[in-house]
């Protein structure tokens, strides 16, 4: 549609507002990755607390959101389990190796002007084009 | 009590943006990868959206502390070593096979099904296997 790109710089901006929340008021950095995967391995327990609640945040407002968002909402994810558990595996091993993703790397690190940000995003979004490539037009698969 | 009410709001504000501009939708996300084919332009309005406040928000960082006390993270050494690599790319190769990356893989969980859900477990046993799989890694690259 002709006014996704609207609602993708609205959308934008709110990432990039909580971010900014999060920074300024506490002094860290909105990655999703890195607040999520420090819960998995033990790395971030000593401050679960602020994890677990920023977490819920993100879970619940689409939830309080959803009964008013007019027209269908979906994610159009694959059906495929094979695909959906391979995905998965890639991305959590992938991101906290990376140590961050698109927010950490790429929306925190970008904004900041992180070489490191701006390597890692190159390298994702590579990536994610090269096997979409494959996948897709090549082998059919997704 | 201050702090756990920023992460709240902070979560509130990520989880509205990836609802609002489209990527929890995969055929969105996949669309931005897929040069070869429908291409869809959102994800860069999305990221240029985002990265605008937060470039700010660096800028007040300077000379102040956080709200809540201690201090901001520091500037990380700008080393580009093969986890960074090796991981970015392992991530986005996922990324490209389901259109999903942690924050809208979270955001979703309540309109993603079952689907979703098997997602979520397989990043959160990757992000488990994570710290031995990039020790392993450490050591491969030290013998190359």
């Amino acid at each position: 549609m002709e006014t996704d790109w609207i609602w993708g710089l609205v959308g934008g901006g709110l990432i990039g507002l909580g971010g900014a929340v999060f920074l300024l008021g506490n002094g860290r950095i909105m990655g999703a990755s890195g607040i999520l995967g420090g819960l998995v391995d033990g790395s971030g327990w000593h401050n679960a607390a602020e994890r677990l609640v920023f977490l819920l945040g993100v879970i619940a407002m689409p939830v309080l959101l959803l009964p008013y968002y007019e027209g269908e909402i979906g994610t159009h994810m694959t059906s495929n389990t094979v695909v959906i558990i391979i995905a998965g595996l890639l991305v959590g091993l992938g991101t906290r190796i990376a140590n961050g993703c698109t927010s950490g790397h790429g929306v925190c690190g970008i904004s900041r002007l992180s070489l490191r940000g701006i390597v890692a995003t190159v390298f994702y979004i590579l990536a994610g084009g090269l096997t979409i490539a494959m996948m897709r037009h090549v082998l059919g698969v997704i | 009590m201050q702090r756990l009410f920023l992460s709240l709001l902070a979560g509130a504000l990520f989880g509205t943006g990836l609802l609002v501009s489209g990527m929890t939708d995969t055929t969105k996300v996949q669309g931005w990868l897929d040069v070869f084919g429908k291409w869809d332009p959102t994800l860069a309005f999305v990221m240029g959206g985002a990265i605008v406040p937060m470039f700010f928000a660096w800028r007040l960082t300077r000379g102040r502390s956080p709200l809540v006390g201690g201090s901001f993270p520091s500037v990380p050494r700008p080393q580009m070593d093969h986890r960074l690599i090796t991981g970015s790319v392992l991530f986005g190769m996922g990324w490209g096979l389901a259109g999903l990356c942690p924050g809208p893989a979270i955001a979703s969980l309540s309109y993603n099904g079952i689907g979703g859900l098997i997602f979520l477990a397989a990043m959160l046993l990757g992000m488990l296997a994570a710290p031995k799989a990039g020790r392993q890694l450490d050591r491969l690259a030290t013998n190359v």
